[in-house]
């Protein structure tokens, strides 16, 4: 083991430049994954927010009949997505509308708002397609008029945040394969250099994976030390945001540890599929 | 030039023929029916079965060619045959492992023509080298260094790098390092092949001194000279098969069957 830490330490030294540009992909493919998981975070909490305050309003055709509309929030109540439906008449309507819009309080009159029925969705419930179902079914009652919900809103920002987990996915891994690329270029020249230390080690009894654990402890720790990188350039990329955009959450603690430790991940796996390859060229 | 001598104790033993119980069954490296194959060049060995004793010493000679390296490759399991088996102290070429062969070698001394040193380490880190990379316990491993140093006659040139050490001394060191895990045969591969006249025996007697203590000795060499002049079991090879061995065939001697 502490042979295997020298001899990788000493294997940095030898190709400095390669060393640290594998450290450096690591670390991008990394920073690419965190960025872009970052905003994914954050749209995800923001769609929670919005999610929780869907409600869709069915409109009623004017003069539906109370007594129609009381049978359908109690069918409607009953449904298995939605948690609270409730009748709004005109009335309410105007004064709700009142309320949340002082300013055009006088444009307001009775005969301007219909009749509703608002509905809360359980949550669980609130994604974009649940939303469509609810929304046709409350359509198809006769006397609706017109149901409206934030459907686009929701739906774009889904879809934000499903470009922005396939790039952060799609950058990620083209880094990942650079890296594991050029780990493989610098495990080629290490076992050039050290060929003939290594033949010698086979001819005395050295086990194969005695020979390899060098190169995946190298492996590793510059992995390990791309993912720190990569912490420091997602940190410092979330605080600039938070300070010149808008306040925005970042990892927690297990989360960033664990991005780091798959920087050594993809360090380790980067050696363990050329280290065998290139071993076997020397005899 | 040559470091100095080891004393001359081995000669008594290795005066004597040493292939009586060359025939019993448990030998330590057993070919049966051995053929090889390279992919390229065709037919290396055909039809090879020898038996080679505990403590034995044989020589292996033949031409430029005729197959001795790869029969030697054959014994630590650098090549596998494409044909029948060979058998080293219970380890079978038809079902040996990775970590099977790597302990094997442990308990295998392998010396070549071109000493196979680091040159950026001094020689008692050469032979330390051996005892690191195979796991053996740190305590007592200078110790045994030095044993194997003293053994070969460079107790004193210990901290000397191969670049300031003879040719000779580099090939002791070389010897040293295949000592240092006590192994049950040496195996040596035209050992002398770069080495003057004076140096070569020097080795030679020290790979009798080695064998008289108890570990069998596989040598390939052109070497006619010390063929003749010792009297040993010797294995002949020509276009890849046993053209001649002195054990099945006293009568005639020690080599130059040819
Ligand atoms: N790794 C290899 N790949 C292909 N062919 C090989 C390989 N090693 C040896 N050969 C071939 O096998 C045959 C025997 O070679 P080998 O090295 O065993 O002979 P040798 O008796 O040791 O010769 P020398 O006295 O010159 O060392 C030769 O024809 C050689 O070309
Ligand atoms: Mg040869």
């Amino acid at each position: 083991m502490r042979l295997a830490l020298r001899e990788s330490a000493r294997s940095f030294g030898r190709a400095p430049l390669l060393s640290a540009l594998s450290v450096v992909t690591i670390g991008f493919s990394l920073f690419a994954f965190g960025l872009f998981g970052l905003v994914a975070l954050n749209i995800r909490n923001t769609v929670r927010l919005i999610e929780e305050r869907v409600e869709i309003r069915a409109f009623l055709i004017d003069g539906t009949p109370v007594d129609v509309a009381a049978v359908a929030v109690g069918d409607i109540g009953s449904f298995p997505e939605v948690a609270r439906a409730e009748f709004v008449s005109k009335e309410q309507a105007l004064t709700l509308a009142r309320r949340e819009l002082r300013e055009f309080r006088e444009e307001f009159d009775a005969s301007v708002l219909p009749a509703s029925i608002d509905v809360r969705l359980k949550d669980g419930f609130r994604d974009p397609q649940t939303v469509n179902a609810v929304a046709a079914r409350l359509r198809s009652y006769p006397f609706v008029d017109e149901v409206r919900y934030g459907d686009e809103w929701v739906e774009k920002v889904y879809r934000l945040r499903n470009i922005a987990t396939i790039t952060g996915l799609v950058l990620g891994l083209a880094f990942a394969a650079v890296s594991v690329i050029i780990i493989g270029a610098t495990i080629r020249m290490t076992v050039l250099a050290r060929s003939r230390e290594i033949a010698i080690m086979r001819m005395v009894g050295a086990t194969d994976s005695f020979i390899r654990s060098p190169f995946l402890i190298e492996g590793f720790a510059k992995g390990i030390l791309g993912g720190a990188m990569a912490l420091l350039l997602t940190w410092g990329a979330h605080r600039l945001f938070t300070q010149m955009v808008l306040e925005t959450q970042f990892f927690s603690p297990r989360v960033a540890v664990a991005g780091v430790l798959v920087g050594g991940l993809i360090g380790a796996l980067g050696s363990a599929l050329s280290v065998g390859r290139h071993l076997r060229e020397v005899t | 030039m040559t470091g100095p001598r080891p004393a001359d104790g081995g000669t008594g033993a290795a005066g004597a023929p040493s292939h009586t119980g060359t025939f019993g069954a448990s030998g330590i490296i057993r070919f049966s029916s051995v053929a090889k194959e390279y992919p390229r060049t065709g037919t290396a060995l055909a039809g090879v079965s020898l038996v080679v004793a505990k403590g034995e010493f044989v020589f292996l000679t033949g031409p430029s060619g005729s197959g001795k390296s790869t029969l030697l490759k054959l014994v630590y399991m650098e090549e596998r045959p494409s044909r029948g088996e060979v058998r080293v102290s219970g380890v079978s070429s038809s079902t040996a492992r990775g970590g099977d062969i790597a302990r094997l070698r442990r308990k295998l001394g392998i010396v070549f023509q071109d000493f196979r040193l680091l040159e950026d380490r001094t020689a008692e880190q050469n032979v330390l080298f051996a005892l690191e990379v195979t796991g053996a316990p740190r305590a007592g491993m200078h110790a045994k260094a030095a044993r194997a140093l003293t053994q070969v006659g460079l107790a004193s040139k210990g901290t000397s790098l191969p670049r300031e050490l003879s040719g000779g001394e580099q090939q002791r060191v070389a010897i040293a390092r295949a000592l240092v895990n006590d192994p049950f045969v040496l195996i040596a591969d035209e050992p002398t092949g770069n080495l003057d006249d004076r140096a070569t025996r020097g080795i030679f007697q020290l790979l009798r001194d080695i064998n008289a203590a108890g570990t069998a000795v596989v040598m390939a060499t052109h070497d006619m000279e010390l063929i003749k002049r010792s009297e040993l079991r010797t294995i002949e090879l020509n276009r890849g098969q046993v053209v001649f061995d002195s054990a099945a065939d006293p009568a005639a001697g020690g080599g130059g069957a040819r």
